[in-house]
């Protein structure tokens, strides 16, 4: 199979605006899934609400498009009752860390064997442009009209921090790195999170004069910075440029997992 | 061949789920209802199903979705705050057509309330709680057998109809101890498939579509949204959402009858007392000791969808009665249905009403 062959084409045209991140990071997942050499009906996606959640919408496999935030816990039912399914969760950083966090960190401890993947474009995106947990200082979004003031979620470092198997954060602009990471992470037992920063010209771009797609993909370019490099400057104590932020594996371990087929 | 046991309610209704194929339980703990959780925790790995304490209620009706939609029979109980923390979800079963039992052991609400006193207060947080228009099924056991075997029912009601089906207990069933007739085995009405190359969505002769369960290849899209017949989201055409939901409604209102189940004493009666439940008990034991003809009793097993039909059998009824743990909730959807004057015995606190406050209140109406 070719990995456009998972796409369920009678449901084209899709939603996303011209120029959005999530196209690239389902492309990135599908490409992934499709090196695993799995069969579709061996494999089902599960979201929660959102834009990034109606990607399991466009894909030929079972799926689930859930309630907002509890992609994780009907996920985990799914794959606890049929550990030999593979089972992919899509998500945005609003869906996973605002209403979803509880289940998030849960997932993570449970260490159940799932691979998420986030779309953190900083922003929600379905419902217009607020801010969510993972806006950064100062950004202006329609619920942050003079710049978010409440220090965001680092999704990575948390997940690692509450147990997952497997951690890595890339961006849209990073396509062969996040495919590479999310097989690691199909191939991980365990919970695995791929966290994508995309572009979302819509929601977040306009108001932060990042008004073209492209600019935020240069700008996610010059500010991602590799973890070794991130944790060199932090040995060195060299302060981080500003808005920059570490792109990499946070960790790979092999700590006991549940819903892994026997 | 039955086998006799004494036992307490959760653990019957645990037994019951167990003996109807229920081989899934995501849970959360809550008093009344844990010594469910308790057991399944017990017994389900022993058994090849799975046990899992999930992080809240949210959680634990998600992962029972999830579960389904692999094709296992799978349960969640709580009783009033986790029930509300699962409305959301629950609205999302009936949307999406899901088979799964939530059993609801009411305590005294509203909040944290009364955390081991009876209660039957969430009556219509059960049938309305979730937002939108939508239909449901749920039986009330009046007793330890009853948990047991409306709990198995609950499961055949739940697969037949793919709809969410509610086991509405009270603290009282849910912690008394009798013996109880524990069958070898119980009727299992299984899920049907989908056939092949028909749509996961489309009404089918009965409005209930065949289940296409994950991991048989029919690559199903299952949406909370408003969706077609092949489960594609179409949100904005009224056509699509009204054919859908009144379907949806219509699959579980039209077979009304067929999903009733109820016990009907002294037909004849000019005084009929309509229960459900633990007062159940109360009406019983009011009944053997007035006997006379002229007080009849509807027991309702099904309360959801609300048998209106039944209260006609009554035909000389001067006055219904409806002896509830509440302030009146299914006295009000009995005198929906009814021209004759029904009056709630209204009992919130947590005690049983006595059988002689019901004699009483019976002979002042002959
Ligand atoms: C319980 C609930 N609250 C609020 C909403 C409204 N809502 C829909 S999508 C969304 C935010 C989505 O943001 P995110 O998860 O970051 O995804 P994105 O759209 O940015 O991809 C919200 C708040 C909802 N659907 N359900
Ligand atoms: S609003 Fe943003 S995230 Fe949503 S489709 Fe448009 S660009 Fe993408």
């Amino acid at each position: 199979m070719n990995y456009q062959d998972w796409l369920r084409a009678d449901r084209l045209p899709h939603i996303y605006c011209a120029g959005c991140g999530n196209g690239t990071v389902i492309n990135c997942t599908l490409n992934a899934v499709n090196q695993m050499g799995w069969a579709p009906e061996d494999t089902v996606f599960v979201s929660g609400i959102g834009c990034s959640s109606r990607a399991p919408g466009y894909i030929i496999t079972d799926s689930l498009h859930t309630t907002h935030g509890r992609a994780i816990p009907f996920a985990t039912g799914v794959k606890l009752s049929r550990p030999d399914l593979h089972v992919v969760v899509f998500t945005g950083d609003g869906d996973l860390a605002a209403i979803g966090g509880n289940h998030f960190i849960h997932g993570c401890r449970r260490n159940i064997d799932l691979t998420v993947v986030c779309m953190n474009n900083y922003i929600y995106g379905m419902t217009g442009g607020q801010g969510s947990p993972c806006t950064p200082l100062g950004a202006v979004t329609t619920t942050t009209p003079y710049g978010c003031h409440e220090p965001p979620f680092d999704l990575a470092s948390l997940a690692v921090a509450a147990g997952a198997n497997y951690v890595s954060r890339w961006t849209s602009y990073h396509v062969q790195e996040l495919t590479r990471a999310v097989k690691t992470g199909l191939e991980t037992p365990g919970f695995s999170l791929i966290e994508a920063v995309v572009q979302c010209p819509t929601g977040y771009g306009r108001k932060n004069k990042l008004r073209e797609a492209q600019d935020m993909i240069v700008w996610m370019r010059d500010h991602a910075v590799l973890l070794k490099k991130w944790r060199r400057m932090d040995d060195e104590g060299t302060p981080h440029p500003a808005g920059t932020f570490p792109v990499g594996e946070f960790v790979r371990r092999n700590l006991p997992a549940a819903g892994v087929p026997k | 061949m039955t086998r006799l046991e004494f036992m307490q309610g959760n653990t019957a209704c645990a037994e019951g789920a167990i003996a109807a194929g229920c081989r899934f339980y995501g849970g959360y703990p809550i008093t009344p209802s844990t010594e469910i959780a308790e057991h399944m925790a017990r017994k389900m790995p022993k058994i090849g199903g799975v046990f899992v304490q999930m992080e809240d209620e949210l959680a634990s009706i998600a992962s029972v979705i999830g579960a389904s939609w692999t094709g296992a029979r799978a349960m969640t109980a709580t009783s009033g705050p986790g029930f509300s923390l699962m409305m959301e979800n629950i609205g999302y079963a009936v949307m999406t057509e899901t088979p799964c039992v939530i059993v609801d052991v009411q305590r005294g609400g509203p909040s944290t309330g009364q955390p081991t006193r009876a209660s039957q207060g969430d009556m219509m947080q059960c049938r309305f709680g979730s937002h939108g228009d939508m239909s449901i099924i749920a039986v009330s056991p009046a007793s330890v057998q009853e948990m047991y075997e409306l709990t198995a029912k609950a499961f055949n009601l739940a697969d037949r109809y793919r709809v969410p089906a509610f086991v509405m207990a009270d603290e009282i069933i849910a912690h008394m101890r009798e013996r109880i007739e524990v069958p070898d085995s119980v009727e299992i009405v299984p899920r049907r498939p989908l056939e092949k190359g028909t749509l996961p969505f489309a009404p089918g002769e009965d409005d209930v579509p065949g289940f296409p369960a994950f991991g048989h290849g029919y690559g199903v899209h299952v949406t909370g949204l408003t969706h077609d017949d092949r489960g594609y989201p179409s949100s904005t055409d009224p056509r699509v959402h009204e054919r859908l939901v009144r379907r949806l409604v219509g699959k579980v209102e039209g077979a009304n009858r067929e999903i009733a189940d109820y016990e009907v004493t002294n037909p004849d009666a000019e005084v009929v007392f309509i229960s459900y439940g633990a007062p159940s008990r109360s009406v019983a034991q009011a009944i053997r000791d007035l006997d006379d003809e002229r007080v009849g009793h509807l027991r309702l097993k099904v309360v959801w969808p609300f048998p209106d039909f039944a209260l006609a059998a009554f035909k000389s009824a001067r006055v219904f009665l409806v002896p509830e743990l509440n302030l009146g909730q299914m006295a009000r959807e009995a005198a929906r249905h009814t021209a004759v004057p029904v009056v709630p015995v209204s009992e919130i606190g947590g005690e049983l009403h006595t059988p002689q406050r019901l004699i009483a209140m019976a002979e002042g109406y002959l």
